[in-house]
C-alpha cells in the first residue's frame, strides 16, 4: 500500500490559534480533543497541527486543559458573533401601546 | 484577527499503522460509548463484579454531550429537600407528553440521579455551594448547600458544577477497574450465529489513530451512543456545528442494532430544527431566558421589561415569582423533562411571546437584562450556569469577559425569538427534545438478547441525569445478565464480514467525499422526509437512499481518522432509512409527534395512540405495536427489579 497521508480539512472555520512562542508542544490539547481534529507536530515539543478544523465543536477542552495561558485561544466563527451595548443606551423612543 | 497561515500541507500519518492488525479480547460486559451513559454504565456493571470494557470513539475524559460540562440534573426527586416524589416527576413526564414517553426511563431517572449526583461527588466533582458563594440565596439550601433551578419552592432541579463531571465520571470509571480504551469506534455488532435477531455476543471496533481491529466477545453489551444526528441538517466546511450534539454523536448505535434487528420506536417524531452549525447561534450564546438563562429579565430595544406571565396569564410583578409555581399549581416543569407543548397542569412562568410583545408596541431587537436581576440571580446566571454550561465556559464566559462584557453594566442582545436564535425551513428537522430510539424493557434490555440501552440510545431520552441514571442502571442489569449466561461464541464468517465492510472506503485513493456524501442525505430527508410525509415521498426516499447507497461505495478515505469519518457518514445514511421507515409504519398524523401525513390528515385518531415499532429481520423490515402503557405500574415493576440496589447492594 501506497503511503498514508493526512491532508488538511477544506473549512470554512478557523477555529483554534496557536501562539508557538508560548505552546511547550505537551499535546495535552491533542489527548483531550473529542473530535481528534489535532496532528502532533513531528518536531519534538513543536504546537500540534490543526488538520481538521471543520471538525470543530467549540467546547473548548483544548483550551481548557492548556497549562500556558493564551497558547491556544478558540475563535467563533464570525457568522455567530453577538452583539451587546450598556443597558443605558437602551431608551425609550415612542410610546408603547398597552 | 487569526489567519490560516500556519494551515498545515498534506503531511505523513504520524501514528503508526496497524489495520492489518486483530485484537481479540474477552469480557463479561461491553459498553460502547464513553459520555455519561456510557461511564455510568461502566460503573453500574463494575459495581456487580463483572469484568467491563468500555470503547470510547473520542476522550473518555472530556468527549459527549455533556463531556466539557453541564449547569443543571434533573429530575433529582430523591435529594433531600425535593418536595415530589419519583411517581409525580414520572407521571407529569408521561401525561405532559401525551404518552409518547419511555415511562420506564424517566422513572430510573426520577428514582436514581440523585444518587449518580452523589457518585459524582465520592470521584471528585461538586455539587454543593461549598465556598458559600451563595449563601442566603432564595436558590439555596443552607443545610446540604444544594442549589436548585426553576421551581424553587419543589427544588429537584439541582444547579451544579458540571465542568468538573467527566472527569469525576472517567475518574470513577477507572477506580471501579473498567477498562477504558479510548480512540476506539465501536462499529458492527456479532450476533449469535451471525443471525438477525439473535442474541447479541460482541462487537467490532476500529482505531481511529491507527486502523487497529479489535474484536471483542461479550456476554452483553451496553450501548450508549446517543442518537442520530445530521438526518436533515448539515454544515459543509463547519461539519462540527451541523447539530446540537457532537460531531461524533452519529447516532452509531442506532445504524448498528438496525442491521442486526434491533427494534424501535418514535422516529417517526422530529422537530422544526432549533440549533444548527452556522444558521443559528451557539446554544445559550445570545440573549435569551430559557434553561441556563432563566428566569432571566428581557427588555425591549428601548430598555422596557417584556412582562413575564404566570400559567394564567397573570403578570408577575417580581422576579422571585418566577421561580415559584402559579396559586393552586403542585410544581412546574423547566428545562428538561418539559412538554413539547404547553402543558397547563405543569406549565412554568414565562415571557410574553414574541408575536404578542411586537402587537404591543415592544421594539426588537430585544435583549436579556442582568442588570437588573436580584444580585444573586445575575450572578448565578453569568457565572455558575454559563460558566459550567459545557457549551459555554470557554466559547461564551471566558470569550465575552475578555472582550469585556459585563452582566451588571450590559444588555446582551437576542436574535429571532430569543432561544432558539435562528430561523430554519419547515424541512429542516432534527431530532430534539424527546425523540425516538430503541425499544427497552424494565431491565432496559433491547428486543436483542444481551443488548441493553442507556441514555440517547433508548426511546423519548433526554438530558445528562437522565443518561447517568439510565446508564448505571443498565450497567448493572448487564452485569445480571452476564453472571447468569454462559460463554459465547462468535461466528467467524460476521466478523470476516464486518471487517470487510469497514475497511471498503480504504481500497481507494479518489472517489466520494464524505461531506458530499452527508449533504446528499439531508437532501433526500428534506425533499421526502420532510414537514409533511406521504407513503409515495416516503417510498421515493427511500428510492433516492438506495442510490446513495450504490454512490457510497466510492467513498473514500485515505488515513484511519478519515476512516472513522466516512463510517460515521454511512451510520447517518442507514438511520436515514431507518427514519423512513419508521414514518411510513405510522398511518396516521399526530401532533404530538409533530407528525403530518398528507395522506392520513386526521390527527391523533385514537387507534393510534400506541407506540408504532419497526425492526428488520431476513425477510425486510416489519412494523409492530406497544400499548401507551406497555411498561405497567411504575414503582411496582421498578421495585420488582431492583430489590438489590434497594437494598443498599451499591458500593
Amino acid at each position: 500500500m501506497s503511503k498514508v497521508m493526512a491532508v488538511p480539512d477544506q473549512a470554512l472555520v478557523d477555529p483554534i490559534t496557536i501562539f508557538p512562542d508560548i505552546c511547550t508542544g505537551c499535546n495535552l490539547c491533542l489527548h483531550v480533543c473529542p473530535v481528534d481534529l489535532f496532528l502532533p507536530n513531528e518536531e519534538k515539543g513543536g504546537p500540534p497541527l490543526v488538520l481538521w478544523p471543520g471538525e470543530c465543536w467549540y467546547e473548548g477542552s483544548c483550551v481548557d486543559i492548556c497549562p500556558e495561558p493564551g497558547a491556544i485561544v478558540l475563535n467563533r466563527p464570525p457568522a455567530t458573533r453577538v452583539n451587546w451595548k450598556p443597558r443605558s443606551e437602551c431608551k425609550p423612543r415612542t410610546d408603547v401601546r398597552k | 484577527m487569526p489567519t490560516f497561515d500556519e494551515t498545515p500541507g498534506p503531511m505523513e500519518w504520524p501514528y503508526p499503522i496497524e489495520w492489518d492488525k486483530t485484537d481479540e479480547i474477552d469480557t463479561d460486559v461491553l459498553v460502547i460509548g464513553g459520555g455519561a451513559s456510557g461511564c455510568f454504565a461502566a460503573m453500574g456493571a463494575a459495581s456487580r463484579g463483572a469484568r467491563v470494557v468500555l470503547w470510547e470513539k473520542a476522550a473518555t475524559m472530556t468527549s459527549g454531550a455533556m463531556g466539557s460540562g453541564c449547569d443543571h440534573w434533573e429530575m433529582a426527586a430523591t435529594n433531600p429537600c425535593s418536595r415530589v416524589t419519583p411517581e409525580e416527576l414520572a407521571d407529569a413526564m408521561i401525561r405532559g407528553h401525551r404518552g409518547y414517553n419511555n415511562g420506564i426511563s424517566h422513572y430510573i431517572e426520577a428514582r436514581e440521579s440523585y444518587d449518580r449526583l452523589l457518585d459524582l461527588e465520592r470521584y471528585g466533582a461538586k455539587i454543593r455551594d461549598t465556598n458559600d458563594e451563595f449563601k442566603g440565596a432564595d436558590f439555596r439550601d443552607d443545610a446540604t448547600k444544594f442549589m436548585f433551578a426553576y421551581d424553587y419552592v419543589n427544588r429537584f432541579t439541582l444547579r451544579v458544577w458540571g465542568t468538573t463531571f467527566k472527569r469525576a465520571m472517567y475518574r470513577g470509571a477507572k477506580i471501579l477497574k473498567a477498562q477504558v480504551v479510548d480512540r476506539t469506534m465501536g462499529a458492527g455488532l456479532l450476533t449469535e450465529g451471525g443471525r438477525m435477531g439473535a442474541r447479541v455476543v460482541g462487537a467490532v471496533a476500529i482505531n481511529g489513530r491507527t486502523g487497529k481491529f479489535t474484536v471483542c466477545r461479550a456476554k452483553s453489551v451496553v450501548f450508549c451512543m446517543s442518537r442520530p444526528t445530521r438526518l436533515w441538517l448539515f454544515a459543509p466546511g463547519a461539519t462540527g456545528i451541523s447539530e446540537f450534539r457532537p460531531p461524533q454523536c452519529t447516532g452509531d448505535g442506532h445504524a448498528m442494532a438496525w442491521r442486526v434487528g434491533g427494534s424501535f420506536t418514535m422516529l417517526e417524531k422530529s422537530l422544526r430544527g432549533e440549533w444548527s452549525g452556522l444558521r443559528s447561534f451557539p446554544p445559550y450564546s445570545t440573549g435569551n431566558n430559557h434553561n441556563t438563562w432563566y428566569a432571566c429579565t428581557m427588555i425591549d430595544a428601548e430598555g422596557r421589561q417584556i412582562p413575564w406571565l404566570d400559567r394564567d396569564g397573570r403578570e408577575l410583578q417580581t422576579v422571585a415569582e418566577r421561580y415559584r409555581p402559579s396559586p393552586g399549581q403542585k410544581f412546574y416543569m423547566k428545562g428538561g423533562g418539559e412538554p413539547d407543548f404547553p402543558f397547563y397542569e405543569f406549565q412554568g412562568p414565562e415571557t410574553l411571546p414574541v408575536e404578542e410583545a411586537l402587537k404591543r408596541g415592544y421594539k426588537l431587537p430585544f435583549y436579556a437584562d442582568l442588570t437588573s436581576m436580584p444580585e444573586t440571580e445575575r450572578r448565578v446566571i453569568w457565572g455558575m450556569m454559563v460558566g459550567n454550561e459545557g457549551k459555554t465556559r470557554t466559547p461564551v464566559y471566558k470569550a465575552y469577559n475578555d472582550a469585556g462584557f459585563d452582566p451588571a453594566r450590559d444588555a446582551l442582545q437576542s436574535y429571532g425569538d430569543g432561544w432558539r436564535s435562528g430561523q430554519f425551513l419547515p424541512q429542516e428537522r432534527q431530532f430534539f427534545g424527546i425523540p425516538g430510539g430503541m425499544v427497552n424493557d424494565w431491565r432496559l434490555m433491547t428486543n436483542l438478547e444481551g443488548l441493553f440501552a442507556a441514555g440517547d440510545v433508548l426511546f423519548a431520552s433526554d438530558c445528562v441525569g437522565h443518561a447517568a441514571a439510565t446508564g448505571h442502571y443498565a450497567g448493572r442489569h448487564a452485569a445480571d445478565y452476564a453472571a447468569s449466561h454462559g460463554p459465547v461464541t462468535l461466528h467467524q464468517p460476521q466478523v470476516d464480514a464486518e471487517r470487510a465492510r469497514l475497511f471498503e472506503p480504504l481500497q481507494r485513493q479518489k472517489g466520494l467525499s464524505g461531506q458530499a456524501l452527508a449533504e446528499a442525505i439531508t437532501r433526500v430527508m428534506q425533499n421526502y422526509c420532510g414537514a409533511v410525509k406521504s407513503d409515495d415521498l416516503l417510498h421515493e426516499g427511500l428510492r433516492g437512499l438506495e442510490d446513495l447507497k450504490e454512490e457510497s461505495k466510492a467513498l473514500v478515505a485515505r488515513n484511519p481518522h478519515d476512516l472513522l469519518r466516512a463510517q460515521e457518514t454511512l451510520n447517518v445514511l442507514t438511520n436515514a432509512e431507518l427514519v423512513i421507515h419508521s414514518c411510513l409504519a405510522r398511518k396516521a398524523s399526530s401532533h404530538q409527534l409533530q407528525f403530518t401525513r398528507l395522506d392520513y390528515p386526521e390527527m391523533d385518531p385514537p387507534a393510534w395512540h400506541k407506540f408504532v415499532t419497526v425492526w428488520r429481520d431476513e425477510g425486510g423490515v416489519r412494523n409492530g405495536e406497544l400499548p401507551i402503557d406497555y411498561y405497567g405500574d411504575l414503582a411496582d415493576n421498578y421495585e420488582r427489579h431492583n430489590a438489590d440496589y434497594i437494598a443498599g447492594a451499591r458500593p
